[in-house]
């Protein structure tokens, strides 16, 4: 078996134990190219690890847990951040640790290295995962740079590594990695070159900044840039860049700087460097015989290529796949502190102007003409929302993810959820909401007279304060929800069953213990030292704010589709027609030309029922994630629609599909909750937790599974349902 | 389960795990005593009866005579750390009658399509094919995944 192999050593037979960009540096190396001092862990190493430890058959769980063509991106990334954490914890075969040392010892003990991802396929023309897998640099000493290869390997799962392999169709059972450590060159300008433009394949395009290349690669820092002419390599164009920061080694990595003033007047490079850089690039594109992006720095006059791929996007399938998408879930913290600001100052704030309008029209009078032109608005206004949630709100998310990551890098826990808890102090609106409903229960509960009149639906004998605030309440929250008003004047009868459920089985309090967030902070903080305290103390607000917004923007969002769903409401009313759930917009789109035209024959679609062979189905154990700790037994009652939500009694099991925000006033009297969609940071698996109700979310056809009335037990430590019968 | 579609997936999901194992584990019982045998086992295409042939003077044999109540379970797992999320599972609980008379023969031929290298051992008198009447299967997959097909009457 092949553990390590030098650059001197590696063939092109070897591609499947070193990977493309180790490939490709060994033939720059033995070509005579100037590229650091490197050896390569092959993927026979990584193999090693992961049968001997057990983890091979860990992954298998966590990427198995339902048919990975299903799993939603959040589920992919809580299944990643398990399996970095097992990577992490899992020790290193001795046997193994030994034959490395022995190699490693001699080489760097005493360097600085850059541990950078090697995969197999990784730089294969076709599919390009640059940027998807992670690379280190700055690392001194053997064990760290055994605990980053380690990183390294984890990254193979990543969830944006994970979720581009899906996109592409490749077997994510397949994946290998071999990992390069390099010998760290400090380089003090650094950059890229794509030697043909994706954008003119006559161009070349050079980008160059100030210090280590990590800063450019990862879109901290803003590069200078030139487009060359292919041919003659002079320079067409140069756009320089707003020159602020740089990103030079720190402790134990690379960190980011202000750039030192007399750097920020001039570009990195000048024509000499550009001529250099452009002439290697060319030599290797050659080699190579396809176009190439490569990487470069500069350490005095010298000129250092630290890796050379071939362009792959851009040139042939440019737009073809959503790695882009995939890529903005890994996010710096200046850009998601940017997008805090954006989110918070300006997307909210419009957010809740489009509903407040929204909601304040009176689209009872409006001409059938008139409404038809409503609904379509109403469904664009949505669906332009639809897809800022998708662009802002949600790579807003990792906020809180890149904090787990990091937390877990630091403290090691054997939770690997451990992290939400530090979250949680921050005040959810659902849960503001919830706990005005439990005051009006509890008025309830203590109001045999109150409790009568509701009960018998004698509205006009209520105390008038209660009513008062009951009225209040259910605008404030209810009237933005998917709840329907079926009730204007008087109150809600879903409200008043609910109070009535809450006030006779008594009310959950949210668990909440300040002392154990307090401490877990304090000792997540500890570990810095005051320089990265700071920024790590920036990251957990960063984090909070992503956990609040979370649960917020579905909220808001929530309020938006509503509206569009009142509209078109109003229009199957006048029509006298209904039509099947689950609604969507090409079904208000049916309405409104209904309205439009009164000839027109609207059609929505209904899935056809298939024949059914001999024998009757019956889940008998479903498996989900364990999204909130704890056993749950009793009897499921499956929320399928509005009506649904008035029948649940206190200690049901809550079945739906997925927790909407605004169906959370029904939490609190839950014994467990078992939800379709998946996630451990989805609303109900946060709301569950702030509760300390078991969950299990990610369920497959949960609601289709279940029966109102089945006896479940919900096991929310290991995400199994059980149906008892 | 409402959604008929997955109905019809369990029920190709069974039948390509039936095609693609030859053999099966059988239990039956002696006085309460679990007694578990690797049996050569063929399937209706309904899906419906397990069968499988035993000389007469086996303990499975003795077993079923005293009590028909037997189960029988076909995997497919491979002995791979992959078993965890790709194996799959079937146990398939109901009661057994001895095949004899007229459908026999038949039962043979079917028995033998799936396992012709038997044909002495089928065709021995000393041999008894025994049919499993399945009432229910119980399918595990994904480790821990499980759901109950009731045969239909």
């Amino acid at each position: 078996m092949i553990l390590i192999k030098s650059l001197d050593q590696i063939q092109t037979s070897d591609q499947h134990l070193v990977g493309g960009k180790s490939l490709a540096l060994a033939h720059l190396y033995q070509n005579g190219f100037p590229v650091p001092k490197a050896v390569c862990l092959t993927t026979h190493v990584y193999e090693t690890f992961i049968a001997a430890t057990g983890l091979h058959t860990r992954i298998q769980m966590e990427i198995n847990r339902k048919d990975f063509s299903q799993m939603r991106w959040e589920e992919i990334w809580d299944a990643a951040l398990r399996i970095r954490s097992f990577f992490l914890k899992a020790p290193i075969p001795p046997e193994l640790n030994e034959n490395l040392t022995r190699v490693l010892k001699p080489l760097f003990e005493n360097a600085v290295v850059a541990v950078r991802s090697s995969a197999p396929g990784e730089d294969a023309s076709g599919s390009s995962f640059a940027g998807l897998h992670e690379s280190f640099v700055n690392i001194r000493g053997l064990e760290s740079i055994i605990d980053h290869v380690r990183l390294v390997w984890a990254s193979l799962w990543s969830d944006a590594a994970m979720l581009y392999r899906k996109e592409i169709g490749l077997d994510v059972n397949q994946s290998k990695m071999a990992v390069i450590i390099q010998e760290m060159i400090d380089g003090d300008r650094s950059g890229v070159i794509f030697t043909r433009n994706p954008a003119n394949k006559h161009e070349s395009v050079i980008e160059s900044v100030h210090g280590l290349n990590q800063g450019l690669v990862d879109g901290i820092i803003e590069p200078d840039r030139w487009t060359l002419d292919i041919e003659s390599g002079n320079i067409l164009s140069h756009q320089p860049a707003v020159r602020e920061k740089w990103m030079i080694a720190g402790p134990g990595g690379a960190v980011v700087d202000d750039l030192p003033v007399q750097k920020s007047g001039i570009p990195s490079i000048d024509s000499d460097d550009i001529r250099t850089v452009f002439k290697q690039a060319m030599a290797s594109e050659k080699l190579f015989d396809y176009p190439q992006d490569m990487e470069w720095t500069f350490k005095n006059r010298q000129m250092y290529v630290l890796q050379s791929r071939p362009i792959s996007t851009g040139i042939d399938n440019q737009g073809t796949d959503d790695r882009g998408w995939y890529l903005s879930l890994r996010r710096s913290l200046e850009s998601l502190k940017a997008l805090r600001v954006r989110i918070e100052k300006d997307l909210i704030v419009k957010m809740i102007e489009d509903a407040d309008l929204l909601a304040a029209m009176d689209i009872d009078n409006l001409s059938d003409h008139d409404l038809a032109a409503e609904i379509d608005r109403r469904s664009k206004i949505y669906q332009d929302w639809e897809k800022i949630y998708w662009a802002d709100f949600i790579p807003f998310a990792h906020g809180m993810r890149m904090f787990g990551q990091v937390y877990n890098d630091t403290i090691k826990p054997d939770d690997p959820f451990e992290f939400v808890s530090l979250l949680e102090t921050s005040d959810l609106k659902s849960i503001e909401r919830n706990r005005k409903l439990e005051q009006l229960a509890e008025s309830v509960r203590h109001d045999q007279k109150l409790w009568n009149h509701l009960k018998s639906g004698q509205t006009e004998l209520i105390d008038p304060d209660f009513y008062g605030n009951a009225r209040h309440f259910f605008h404030e929250y209810m009237d933005a929800s998917h709840i329907e008003v079926d009730s204007p004047d008087g109150l809600s009868e879903i409200l008043v069953s609910i109070l009535l459920e809450m006030a006779e089985g008594g009310i959950k309090q949210k668990k909440y213990s300040e002392k154990s967030h307090k401490e877990l902070e304090t000792n997540f903080l500890n570990m810095f030292d005051e320089k990265s305290r700071v920024h790590n103390e920036e990251l957990l607000d960063l984090a909070r704010a992503s956990y609040r917004m979370r649960d917020d923007d579905n909220m808001f969002l929530g309020r938006i589709e509503r509206e569009m769903k009142r509209a078109g409401a109003a229009g199957k009313q006048r029509l006298g027609i209904n039509i099947p759930r689950p609604e969507s917009p090409e079904m208000f789109d049916e309405i409104a030309s209904s309205l439009r035209d009164s000839d027109y024959q609207p059609v929505f679609k209904k899935k056809a029922a298939e024949k059914v062979k001999g024998f009757d189905v019956q889940a008998r154990q479903l498996i989900g994630q364990p999204a909130g700790q704890g056993i749950g037994t009793g009897i499921a009652r499956v929320i399928n629609t509005r009506e649904d939500l008035g029948l649940f009694c206190h200690g049901e099991i809550l079945v739906c599909d997925a927790i909407d925000p605004n169906m959370t006033l029904i939490v609190p009297m839950a014994a467990a909750i078992v939800e379709r969609r998946g996630g451990m940071l989805i609303h109900g698996a946060i709301i569950a937790r702030e509760y300390g109700i078991p969950c299990i979310t990610g369920v497959p056809d949960a609601t289709a599974a279940i029966n109102s009335g089945d006896q479940l037990t919900v096991d929310g430590f290991l995400g199994i349902v059980t149906i008892i019968r | 389960m409402k959604d008929k579609s997955h109905q019809n997936e369990y029920w190709d999901a069974l039948t390509r795990l039936m095609g693609s194992q030859s053999l099966a584990v059988l239990a039956t019982h002696n006085q309460g005593q679990p007694y578990t045998s690797l049996v050569a086992f063929a399937g209706s295409e309904d899906l419906k009866a397990l069968y499988f042939v035993t000389g007469q003077a086996t303990r499975k044999y003795v077993n079923v005579t005293n009590d028909p109540r037997a189960s029988m379970m076909i995997d497919n797992r491979s002995n791979a750390p992959s078993d965890i999320a790709d194996a799959m599972a079937a146990t398939a609980t109901g009661s057994v009658d001895i095949v004899s008379g007229i459908e026999l023969i038949e039962l043979q031929d079917i028995y033998l399509q799936k396992h012709p290298h038997l044909a002495e051992f089928v065709k021995s008198p000393s041999t008894r094919l025994i049919r499993l009447n399945v009432s229910c299967y119980y399918v595990v997959n994904r480790f821990q995944n499980v759901v109950e097909l009731h045969m239909r009457k």
